[in-house]
């Protein structure tokens, strides 16, 4: 019996991956809706609003794609996942799509068995400390304990930055962004260390957002987008023109309002086959033809949606710096629909 | 085949294998073993097919990879350019610590609340009754966030000992700093290092702690045999000879020889930078899992050692009292070496629990074995079969070795009967 228990438990991953073998919009379809990972809650990306309805950007990539595919936006479970777990949760078939601020890497993409669909969100990561301490740069951080999220690419940048400026640290591994956030507002750590705009986040949810400096130094890439299990090509495809979609959108100038008014045709042939009005672009990926207005029509183009969740406007306060289109200086460029 | 010799002799048919009982157990364990192996094998297979097909075959290199991150708490030499089976060892080695601290506090911690719990004082008795309902009745998991949470709030940051007029200071003549970011006490350091000087420098200061290990274990050998001697004294003259200073200074002034001739001071915690350094910290993670653990499994000890007691009968007790023993003596002489047999047995599955227990260390940060081989590494390699498979070897292994140990000193202790 202690046998059969054993090999069991060594099993679990492979049986999982085996229900998973038809094709994950079939999937979906069958199941009516979609089940997206997302983090445990790191405000204007993912996290469930005061009825418990989950907001946020990466949210809305969840949102967006559930719309292209069951033309519902609402139908989506979300699975909050730690950077611990999230790999597994994807691997083993338990969510379809991962949308969680997670960095776009070589051995993620190969070794780990998963396609990255685009950058939702180009970020690099940063250091938060307390004012008090009066460090103005990243280099005077010899010495310092740092709390960081297991897990991440992150920890290997931390390791790797310390390592070459010759400093030393102490690491406090956490598991969530809410513990980084009570350690570190504890004192149990002087520096916070994450992406940007995972800082941003974190610290506009603050007392006192003041009271913490966001240091200058940026010491990695971290371009951050969804992610899907290697060798669906037709899932990873949605996923990634739905993404696509929202950024063509903003660069066409179709918004939320004015959606209804341009599927009607307009001038612009690239409009009229985004917004299925002219050629079949759906069909090609498994879809209905009104597939991206759906995605659109969820949450608004990819400019809406940043200025809804972290834009300026926001208590969050990103600028849109890189993530600006390409005709704006930014790096948000999509392949044209066509 | 050994049959009736009365019975008609029938012949073998291939019915009898299900109808008659004399085969039919046989049968339906043979049958049931092939299923399961089958089982067995297809789960195998199928787990084979499934990683090949997600472009992961199995194997154990990740662990010679370099594995890129930091680990606070390393008992030996670790960077982040070190190897993943590294790491894993820096993760075995913090866990093995703490279930070696774990386990001595709760048994010392255990044995005091069992005994205190038969207790003929009314408030004392109580006091352990609560004591042990409260902390056994709780998830371990609770505790230990609590302890950690605790300390991490209610403890000033280092940068509270800073300055002229510091809200914090130091304890025990400047020498122990307790802070939100663990309790800082004096390290021992050598002014000599043995083994710098026989050239086995990456041993660290390894050997000069065998040489004080090997002083005190020669030290015990002859204490045992100036006792033995004392006793035979004792049996042929009726008097037994004063050994008390003999054995102190037996263990004391080699000891004492030795620390001196090789240097031996403390380095004191200094508030350098951010942080104190120097000495030894002990930090919140590993504070918060020893206590919690600890205070725990005491609690479940506490019950075996006072149904060991209550497992003695009141006989030998009233026994040793018309003998004329004290108490204490009775205690000590006649009931624990007694109670210990039923004692023994329970308290190794309370050490395996705290073993295992360790494990919980990533909830406050710990880097033991399932929060590096278990967390990091498989996060980052995407090995996750390999990286549990491994894992539950480790364990297995651990706890084995903890059973085989503890039933050697169970066949030692219990009742030898003639």
């Amino acid at each position: 019996m202690k046998k059969s228990v054993f090999l069991g438990t060594l099993a679990t991953a492979a049986l999982v991956a085996g229900y998973a073998s038809a094709t994950t919009l079939e999937d979906v379809q069958a199941r009516g809706s979609l089940n997206c990972g997302v983090s445990t809650g790191v405000n204007g990306f993912s996290a469930p609003d005061a009825n418990g309805v989950w907001q946020g950007f990466d949210v809305a990539v969840c949102r967006a794609v559930a719309a292209a595919v069951l033309g519902d936006p609402m139908a989506v479970n979300f699975v909050p996942t730690t950077g611990q777990t999230r790999f597994t949760a994807l691997a083993s078939g338990e969510i379809d799509i991962l949308a969680r601020n997670t960095t776009w890497t070589f051995s993620r993409d190969t070794d780990l068995g998963f396609t990255f669909v685009g950058v939702n969100y180009y970020d690099g990561q940063g250091f938060m400390v307390n004012r008090e301490l009066g460090v103005s740069s990243a280099t005077e951080l010899d010495g310092a304990t740092v709390c960081i999220q297991t897990g991440t690419t992150t920890e290997l940048n931390l390791a790797d930055y310390f390592r070459i400026n010759n400093m030393s640290y102490e690491p406090v591994p956490i598991e969530t962004n809410a513990e980084a956030q009570q350690q570190y507002l504890a004192g149990a750590c002087d520096v916070y260390t994450t992406d940007a705009s995972g800082l941003a986040a974190t610290r506009a949810s603050f007392e006192a957002p003041g009271d913490h400096v966001i240091l200058p130094e940026i010491i990695s890439k971290e371009p951050l987008g969804p992610l899907v299990r290697q060798g669906d090509d037709q899932w990873a495809d949605i996923a990634r023109w739905t993404l696509n979609a929202l950024i063509a959108a903003e660069e066409l100038g179709v918004t939320s309002s004015n959606l209804e008014q341009m599927a009607a045709g307009t001038n612009n042939p690239e409009i009229n086959r985004l917004l299925g009005g002219e050629g079949d672009l759906g069909a090609m990926i498994g879809l209905d033809a009104q597939w991206a207005m759906h995605a659109i029509a969820a949450g608004g183009n990819y400019g809406e949606i940043f200025a809804a969740t972290i834009g300026e406007a926001t208590p969050i306060g990103l600028a849109r710096g890189l993530n600006a289109q390409w005709t704006q200086g930014g790096l948000l460029y999509t392949p044209p629909f066509r | 085949m050994a049959m009736d010799s009365g019975a008609p002799r029938e012949s073998f048919r291939l019915s009898m294998l299900l109808y008659d009982s004399r085969y039919r157990s046989l049968t339906i364990q043979i049958f049931a073993f092939f299923v399961l192996m089958f089982g067995a094998a297809w789960l195998v297979y199928n787990t084979k097919t499934n990683l090949e097909a997600l472009g992961k075959p199995f194997g154990f290199d990740f662990l010679w990879a370099t594995s890129g991150y930091d680990i606070a708490q390393r008992p030996i030499e670790y960077s982040s350019t070190s190897t993943h089976a590294r790491a894993a060892v820096v993760g075995l080695l913090n866990t093995l610590i703490l279930a070696v601290m774990a386990c001595a506090t709760a048994t010392v911690l255990g044995v005091a609340a069992g005994v205190l719990r038969l207790s003929n004082n009314w408030i004392i008795s109580k006091l352990m009754t609560i004591y042990i309902e409260t902390f056994r009745n709780v998830p371990v998991l609770i505790w230990i966030i609590v302890v950690s949470a605790v300390m991490s709030e209610s403890m000033p940051a280092p940068s509270a000992f800073r300055g002229d007029d510091p809200a914090a200071s130091m304890i025990l003549f400047d020498s122990m700093a307790f802070t939100n970011r663990g309790v800082y006490v004096p390290g021992p350091l050598f002014a000599t290092d043995l083994g710098a000087m026989f050239g086995m420098s990456d041993l660290g200061t390894g050997l000069n702690w065998l040489l004080i290990i090997a002083v005190l274990a020669v030290a015990f050998v002859i204490n045992k045999a100036m006792l033995a001697n004392a006793t035979k004294v004792q049996n042929a003259t009726g008097t037994r000879p004063v050994t008390w200073w003999k054995s102190l200074a037996l263990f004391l002034v080699p000891l004492i020889v030795v620390l001196v001739a090789l240097g031996f001071h403390l380095e004191y915690p200094e508030l350098r930078g951010f942080n104190f350094s120097g000495g030894i910290q002990m930090r919140n993670s590993l504070l918060a899992m020893w206590i919690g653990l600890s205070i725990y499994t005491a609690a479940f000890i506490a019950e075996i050692v006072r149904a060991g007691i209550l497992a003695i009968s009141k006989g030998q007790t009233e026994a040793a009292f018309a003998l004329g023993l004290q108490p204490n003596r009775t205690m000590r002489l006649v009931i624990l070496p007694q109670a210990l047999r039923v004692i023994v047995p329970p308290l190794i599955s309370q050490f395996l629990n705290i073993t295992k227990n360790t494990s919980l260390g990533l909830a406050v940060g710990y880097m033991d074995l399932r929060s590096t081989l278990g967390g990091i590494t498989i996060n980052q390699t995407g090995r996750e079969l390999e990286g549990m498979l491994l894992m539950m070897l480790i364990y297995l292994a651990i706890s084995l070795i903890i059973s085989t140990v503890m039933n050697m000193y169970n066949n030692r202790v219990k009742l030898k009967e003639r």
